[in-house]
């Protein structure tokens, strides 16, 4: 009896203790979040320790000294964060807690930063690197907690939606006049933003783009070839159809100058499906769903119904089904962004399409392709879906080009912080002219061109030692980028994630065979709605107006 | 006497006490909470334990993919587990018998076993790569068409198969080896006078006195694979399409990268739940099964 009593006792203290602390752990998860404005102290002011216009010299920076040996010197800018400024900052005795991905990508360059940081002023950065893709899972439990561990976060500017409302506004003596940010493109100050306000610090800037082999495109034995093929001319493809059929005809052709031992294959794509392939998967769609002539949106229609399965959808998803299976490098289907670079780098493809980091691959002094690779704007559509008439239109000047212009890397300070000032010195130094060209010259950094004067040939050619004609390509290709008016931008709504991950798993599983292209997007739509209903139609919608903002821009 | 008693009776409770705190920290606690949590409508634009009801549980009873990956692991466990014990019973029998260089060959075998799955998963990626890999390597070497081992649905999940089976039949090698150690010698000598041969003693006489082991270390691994994730992420994160998704990476997507806390917190509860079910079921069949006859 007694024992049973002792055992009743047991039972009943065990599920009280568990109750307790369960109704702790609730409370503490439901507790009203402060919005903390804290600047912190900010820095004491001190005489300079940089000369004004010194030499910026990467070979004796702090964090690794010997990585950058004859390639990282430059002179320091004359804007608000230069390091001259900057030295006159002390922020001894104080210490900052930055979120980052591992090196290279955006590890290396806060790492370095940082360092440089810390010897300037004597305040101490911290950089906390978690894995690429516990970043967002890391933020958002802390966040939805109304807390930050971190002073500075570095993230994926498709966030914004998820997060801009724990996020702290940029104010804008850094996005203007000797701000270090005063420069950056107004498209890409527009991607940084929410409602008019600067939430994202921005330290990159992205796009897709073509990139194609000219042994092959404007070779003359190459172009007699396809011309006896297909009885067409071959050019820089203008429309998705030309691409596919001109990667299809030389999938395996022995090109004028491929590296030896390496296999030829059409195209290499991004196809990796928790890897990415989401956002390659976004340009094939792009110039056959947004249509210049429909303002009510390219995600979502007016009343929100998701438009991931109109035509344009399906047949860009049926058109990736057939590059998966007839014209991509063996083992392409499970490719993510790292192999695209690394194949596209070696000489594997005639055509990529996505990030800028497979032609600065092409473009080193060691790839096997360098001289061969030039850049184009992604390819366009003969014909566009029109959501409102449900019917096909013919574009104006016969093709429809819809460049998407992806996400990047960026930073932000959270609204929770309580060293803000200290986060912004290190942020504006961070972006400072010297330390934004040395970040550009390394390229492994994820660093890419956003500012007026990266768009310059002779710092391409002189400091990465770029040939001309690439340059040229390149740059004519994001200057277009940067005036078109009919571009595809990110779901920037709160669930971004959520609604790129169903559409992933459906687009993989059209690629698999596991169903059609058609039914694949059907079941992506559904789960949309669902995501909907979830997350709330209405702040979604509220959402999404910023997108349409863009999208209309 | 009264105060001896009541003396005693605390000093239990006292000493108890360490172990059920841990019991609640790391077991009670984590469980109620997520049971809480699945009742709740935690994702990513609402924070928060709120009460919604049983309608995380509808909706992953409705979640035709969820209950796909269930029945993917089923297989995988079922392929797997069969595998290792027909391979670790027969390395197991090699050592047991006494080859040249046993002890060597004891220590090879146990290598697999005590490398980190994810490091191994790499290998076996490197292994298994369709463009520069060594298995298509070999295939070109001898004049084979190379095979899409990430690919194509069939192949994709061999490799998952033979990756864990390498890894995990090494764990079947040694319990079973421990139980062969452990049997009597008289059934055996028996055996011999009656010129019983090689099989029919294997049959007759080693394999019905290792059934309880047998049944022990079959229930043991089949509840490790039950939790397969390194191999699957490192190898073909789950593609091609969804054909080599399994419940703890179905799980894993929903909770880590869609930040679906809620939904995540239901449908591992409910993974759970099915995981004990099956395996207390297939527990119970063997123990029957392995009970020497006549008790």
């Amino acid at each position: 009896m007694e024992k049973k009593r002792v055992n009743v006792r047991l039972v009943s203290s065990v599920a009280t203790i568990a109750l307790v602390a369960s109704s702790v752990a609730t409370w503490s998860l439901t507790a009203a979040r402060a919005d903390d404005a804290g600047m912190g102290p900010g820095p004491k002011a001190k005489a300079a320790s940089f000369p004004a216009g010194g030499t910026v010299d990467y070979t004796k920076q702090p964090y690794t000294p010997d990585a950058y040996k004859g390639t990282a010197i430059t002179k320091d800018g004359n804007r608000d964060c230069s390091y001259h400024n900057t030295s006159m900052k002390d922020y001894s005795g104080q210490t900052l807690h930055v979120l980052a991905p591992p090196p290279p990508n955006m590890g290396e360059p806060m790492e370095q930063h940082g360092a440089e940081f810390t010897k300037l002023t004597g305040g101490k950065v911290v950089v906390d690197h978690v894995d690429v893709g516990s970043l967002y899972s890391k933020a958002q439990t802390a966040f939805q907690s109304g807390i930050s561990p971190w002073d500075v976060v570095v993230n994926f500017s498709t966030w914004i939606g998820d997060f801009q409302q724990d996020y702290y506004s940029i104010p804008t003596k850094y996005t203007t006049g000797n701000g270090e940010l005063a420069t950056m493109l107004p498209l890409y100050k527009q991607i940084y933003s929410w409602n008019g306000e600067t939430k994202l610090f921005g330290i990159d800037a992205d796009r897709h783009f073509l990139k194609y082999r000219t042994d092959v495109i404007n070779d003359p034995t190459a172009q007699a070839f396809y011309k006896q093929k297909t009885g067409q001319t071959l050019q820089v493809p203008q429309t998705w159809t030309q691409y596919n059929l001109m990667a299809k005809t030389f999938n395996g052709y022995a090109a004028a100058h491929q590296p030896a031992g390496v296999p030829f294959s059409g195209s290499v794509e991004i196809m990796k499906r928790d890897d990415l392939m989401w956002s390659a998967f976004i340009n094939r769609v792009a110039p056959y769903a947004k249509n210049p002539n429909v303002k009510t949106g390219f995600w979502f229609d007016a009343n929100m119904t998701p438009q991931v399965n109109n035509p344009g959808f399906v047949r860009g998803l049926t058109e990736f089904v057939d590059a998966a299976k007839n014209y991509i490098p063996q083992g392409g289907q499970n490719f993510g962004l790292s192999d695209e670079i690394s194949a596209y780098g070696a000489g594997k493809g005639l055509f990529s399409y996505t990030w800028d980091d497979a032609w600065s691959q092409s473009n080193q002094p060691d790839s096997p392709i360098k001289g061969y690779v030039l850049a184009a704007p992604n390819p366009g559509a003969e014909t566009v879906w029109n959501s409102n008439t449900k019917k096909w239109d013919t574009p104006a000047g016969g093709v429809n080009r819809a460049p998407y212009i992806a996400w990047g890397w960026s930073s932000a300070i959270p609204k929770y912080s309580k060293n803000k000032q200290m986060a912004l010195d290190f942020l504006c130094f961070f972006a400072n002219q010297a330390n934004h060209q040395i970040d550009l010259s390394i390229g492994r950094t994820g660093v890419n061109p956003s500012r007026s004067a990266d768009f310059t040939e002779a710092f391409w050619t002189k400091n990465l030692g770029w040939g001309k004609d690439a340059t040229d390509s390149w740059l004519a290709t994001l200057k277009t980028y940067s005036s078109a008016h009919n571009r595809v931008f990110d779901l920037r709504v709160p669930g971004n994630g959520q609604f790129m991950s169903a559409l992933a798993d459906g687009v993989a599983q059209a690629l698999a065979g596991q169903a059609t292209p058609q039914a694949a997007l059907d079941a992506v739509a559904a789960k949309w709605k669902d995501i909907e209903q979830q997350i709330g139609v209405d702040k979604i919608k509220a959402a999404y107006q910023n997108v349409l903002k863009l999208e209309n821009s | 006497m009264q105060t001896y008693k009541l003396t005693n009776t605390y000093y239990k409770r006292a000493f108890l006490l360490p172990g059920l705190i841990l019991l609640v920290a790391i077991i009670i606690f984590p469980l109620l909470f997520t049971i809480r949590v699945s009742l709740a409508g935690w994702n990513v634009s609402h924070a928060g334990l709120d009460f919604v009801g049983g309608h995380n549980w509808a909706r992953a009873f409705h979640d035709r993919l969820f209950w796909d990956s269930m029945n993917r692991l089923l297989i995988f466990s079922f392929f797997t587990t069969i595998l290792q014990y027909v391979l670790g019973f027969t390395m197991a029998m090699v050592a047991w018998r006494g080859i040249a260089s046993r002890r060597f060959f004891r220590v090879l075998w146990l290598i697999p076993m005590m490398t980190t799955p994810s490091v191994m998963a790499i290998v076996w990626r490197s292994i298994f790569r369709e463009d520069i890999g060594a298995a298509n390597g070999i295939f070109h070497g001898l004049g084979l068409h190379p095979i899409a081992w990430s690919t194509e649905i069939f192949p994709a999940t061999f490799t998952i198969i033979i990756a864990e089976v390498w890894q995990w039949t090494p764990f079947m090698f040694l319990i079973l080896l421990a139980g062969l150690l452990s049997l009597p010698k008289e059934p055996f000598l028996a055996a011999e006078i009656d010129g019983a041969s090689a099989w029919k003693t294997f049959w007759r006489v080693t394999f019905p006195m290792m059934a309880p082991i047998s049944a022990g270390a079959i229930v043991i691994r089949l509840i490790e694979a039950s939790k397969i994730f390194d191999s699957i992420f490192s190898l073909t994160s789950a593609g091609p399409g969804n054909a080599t998704e399994t419940p703890s990476y179905f799980v894993w997507k929903r909770y880590f990268t869609e930040f679906q806390i809620s939904y995540g917190a239901t449908l591992s509860l409910i993974y759970l739940i099915v995981a004990i079910i099956v395996l207390t079921i297939i527990g119970q069949i063997f123990a029957r099964l392995s009970k020497p006859k006549g008790d």
